[in-house]
């Protein structure tokens, strides 16, 4: 707004790359983490009361 | 086990375990609380064993699972809408915080900042920017526009910069002191 276009353009697409690589690094150092152990209990009861109902039928 | 040709018969319900990591972190990035992203989780893993039938294998599993769990999020939100609009003035002090001195944005500073966008920048963020869903898949996991997608990702990327103090954001903070406020602008200029 308040600044001339031609130094801006280049230093906003600067930041936003930066903010994306950011964004990468926090997504990614969460899906790095260790999952709790209640999905992997939950899916095994899923998988159980499926079967005992005669599976996939 | 030929990844090429699925057989017909396979059940998707198989591919829940896999999708969990990446659920799980949206979840994070849009709760920002450990237990209730696992609580969405696993709201979002029961309702989609439940309603596998719903689900057109020839589509995408995990966008199918992250609209799930985001319509959960924002239905559970609009219960608890009070604390939202609190968050929004509980950080602001927070903010000013010094990036590292070794000039590399701070991972918690960058953190603390995406903590503040309202939930639907955050979401846009995480589906476009971080976990490589394309505008088209976000637009339709969000119910919106592609266009809308595109704006509001432009939007949130601003306020995002603007709380990074790495635009002219300065009057947001009229508070923030003028060495914290060097010191950031220098750190984002060492970034480049």
């Amino acid at each position: 707004m308040k600044k001339d276009k031609e130094g801006d353009v280049p230093n906003r697409q600067a930041i936003r790359a930066q903010i994306d690589e950011n964004l990468k690094r926090v997504y990614t150092a969460t899906l790095n983490e260790e999952l709790p152990d209640r999905f992997r209990d939950l899916l095994e009861q899923l998988k159980s009361k499926a079967a005992g109902k005669g599976g996939t039928e | 086990m030929t990844a090429a040709f699925p057989a017909p018969q396979a059940d998707p319900r198989d591919r829940l375990a896999g999708a969990i990591p990446k659920l799980r972190a949206f979840a994070i990035s849009l709760a920002r609380d450990a237990t209730m992203a696992d609580d969405l989780v696993q709201d979002t893993i029961l309702k989609a064993w439940s309603n596998i039938e719903k689900f057109d294998p020839a589509t995408n599993l995990d966008a199918w699972l992250f609209t799930i769990l985001r319509n959960t999020f924002y239905s559970s939100l609009r219960k608890t809408r009070r604390e939202v609009q609190d968050s929004e003035g509980v950080h602001a002090a927070s903010l000013s915080v010094k990036p590292a001195h070794d000039g590399h944005m701070a991972m918690q500073e960058f953190q603390r900042a995406f903590d503040k966008l309202s939930p639907e920048h955050r979401e846009v963020l995480i589906l476009v920017g971080a976990s490589g869903f394309s505008c088209e898949e976000a637009a339709e996991m969000m119910g919106v526009a592609i266009g809308t997608v595109k704006s509001r990702a432009s939007r949130a990327r601003k306020r995002l910069a603007e709380l990074l103090h790495l635009q002219n954001g300065e009057d947001m903070f009229s508070g923030t002191d003028g060495a914290t406020q060097a010191v950031v602008m220098r750190t984002a200029a060492a970034g480049f």
